[in-house]
């Protein structure tokens, strides 16, 4: 009987398994073919294309590693991209982080006011990543834009400069359009900063410490975590950015502004040179890989964990 | 008393700071704005000013003509349909993937979703080239299938999104409904589905948001004009080379944003706290 029952039991449990196992992979099989159609097979042949030469109407031809040797020993174009995609980051970045901080620590308080203020600071992160943003960019930096009209208007310059079309002062404008945008990690940064007990503040007024000495030792160390995670974010996706260059300075003037995504769309759909374009790809892979994987390492040194327990 | 007098003023410069920084903030957009109502010696001439001289509509009924015989109205309906069509495909699909990752134990589960957690940081890049040879072997190129057919496998930060959200969903209620005969179709269906409402929506804002404002996926995938989006149309309908109507440049860039600040508007909360707990980028 007992060896009887234990069998049943085996069995029905068996049986729930496989419903169990059936029903997963029904649930999940939009994401999972998705995933093998849309992500696995395009990898692979992304990673195979890289090593041939292809413009889509002949078959791709095997040149080995010749595309990645061009890319750092003949093309000039895809060092300037480097450059321009680096000084980008580096930059725009930090800068979109400070200010997200500097106001999110302005927009935590409890006041009445205070979360229009926050829907008003998100708007240009809201509308940033469109066509009508980056068209009024370019006329708001243009000869006969805004700025120069303010300019002109205070006496600064007493001709209009063209911001967009200058070298100089080309990469600044797409800067100054990153650092616009802060609306996102300001809004994750006030989610943070609301996490954090007040009583912690409380304790140290009590021990007399003033408003700088509770940021820098209260807010700033709890709030490393979700730095980290802004910091990874942003740094990701200015590696990727695009559409700015493309329609506002077209990654001129001199490729000064030529962003590692723009070249890559140039040399993949408008020369056809796909093998390239995979090569690029790949190795734009590599280095957000390698950052990201330096910013993780480092957040050993910077990132504090309350369950660590040290501190 | 004359600490109080203090915190007035505290007070006072703190509204002073956020609205002198945030009038510089909104300066662009209230210029677009006010630019789209300009007459053309008033975006010339006075280009910074806030306020035209004389208020023009006239910049709007120009610019709604479009460009090559083709209205504002074929672009408008054209990212509609595809803006609606994906929204559906992504948050539909997303919720079922949602519920297996969350709700079922499987084999594979753990890997399979460690997987998807990877995707989500892979550059798209990677996946452009050989995903555009795809969609052009197909015969999908100039149509909306390469924006609209892919979002019905679902996409992870929805999945991730709403994977949190049932996460908070009492076990108890599955059980009881287990008890009552319901299959894993009816727990999801009459269990999570309703109780998940809050964050369908905010995947829905956000996929309707997103390929509103796309401007990759249409200027790689859509050749010909009639199928052009707005972003994509007014990419052409500004082109620097050539440009002659600025006020109607100006106009439909600013109508063109007019269903994104609607959706603010009316969703802030559900866009909001997605961002902040999601760290979904907006």
């Amino acid at each position: 009987m007992e060896v009887a029952k234990g069998l049943s039991n085996n069995k029905q449990r068996k049986r729930r398994n496989d419903y169990n196992n059936l029903a997963g992979y029904a649930f999940i099989s939009p994401w999972l073919i998705g995933f093998i159609l849309f992500t696995i097979i395009p990898i692979g042949a992304s990673f195979i294309l890289s090593f041939t030469q292809y413009d889509l109407l002949s078959s791709p031809k095997w040149v080995g590693l010749e595309n990645y040797k061009t890319m750092f020993l003949h093309d000039e174009r895809y060092i300037s991209a480097l450059k321009a995609t680096f000084s980008y980051v580096f930059v725009a970045v930090p800068l979109r982080l400070i200010f997200a901080l500097f106001i999110a620590v302005l927009l935590v308080r409890d006041r009445k006011m205070v979360s229009v203020y926050r829907a008003a600071f998100y708007i240009p992160s809201l509308i940033g990543g469109s066509v009508a943003v980056a068209v009024m960019w370019r006329q708001l930096f243009g000869v006969n834009g805004a700025l120069n009209s303010i300019l002109i208007e205070l006496g600064v310059i007493d001709k209009g400069i063209g911001w967009i079309g200058n070298p100089h002062t080309a990469m600044w404008t797409l800067i100054l359009l990153a650092a616009w945008q802060f609306g996102s990690p300001m809004l994750i940064f006030v989610a943070g900063l609301k996490q954090i007990p007040t009583s912690y503040y409380e304790a140290a007024y009590i021990d007399g410490a003033n408003s700088w000495q509770r940021f820098t030792k209260i807010t700033m160390p709890l709030l490393t975590p979700i730095i980290f995670f802004n910091f990874i974010m942003q740094t990701i996706s200015g590696f990727m950015a695009f559409t700015e260059s493309y329609l506002i300075t077209q990654g001129g003037p001199f490729d000064r502004t030529l962003f590692y995504a723009l070249y890559l769309f140039e040399k993949a759909f408008k020369f056809y040179e796909m093998g390239y374009g995979c090569a690029m790809a790949w190795v734009l892979l590599l280095i957000i890989g390698v950052f990201t994987a330096l910013i993780f390492k480092s957040s050993n040194y910077w990132v504090y964990y309350e369950s660590k327990g040290e501190w | 008393m004359k600490k109080r007098k203090k915190g007035y003023i505290n007070t006072f410069l703190y509204h002073a700071f956020i609205w002198i920084f945030g009038f510089f903030m909104l300066y662009p957009v209230l210029w677009l704005i006010s630019s789209s109502f300009k007459g053309h010696a008033d975006i010339f001439q006075r280009a910074h000013h806030l306020i035209p001289t004389q208020w023009e509509f006239s910049n709007y009924i120009e610019g709604w003509k479009g460009f090559g015989g083709i209205s504002f109205a074929v672009f408008f309906k054209n990212s509609f349909i595809v803006a609606t069509l994906t929204t559906i495909g992504q948050v539909v699909s997303s919720a079922f993937v949602a519920y297996g990752f969350s709700r079922i134990r499987f084999k594979g589960k753990k890997i399979l979703f460690g997987c998807m957690i990877t995707t989500m940081l892979l550059p798209s890049q990677v996946l452009i080239i050989p995903q555009y040879i795809m969609f052009s072997k197909l015969g999908w190129i100039n149509s909306f299938k390469p924006l609209i057919v892919p979002s019905f496998f679902g996409l992870p930060f929805f999945i991730f999104l709403m994977m949190q959200f049932i996460q908070g969903i009492p076990k108890e209620l599955d059980e009881s409904a287990k008890i009552d005969g319901c299959n894993h179709m009816g727990i999801f269906l009459r269990i999570i589905i309703p109780l998940l409402v809050p964050a369908l929506m905010t995947s829905a804002i956000f996929a309707f948001y997103w390929r509103w404002q796309d401007f990759f996926g249409p200027l790689l995938y859509l050749q010909t004009p009639a199928k052009y989006t707005v972003s994509l149309a007014l990419r052409m309908f500004s082109d620097p080379a050539a440009v002659t109507n600025w006020g109607a440049m100006f106009a439909m860039s600013a109508l063109s944003l007019v269903p994104v600040i609607i959706l603010f508007i009316a969703f802030q909360k559900y866009i909001v706290e997605g961002i902040s707990t999601s760290g979904l980028k907006g």
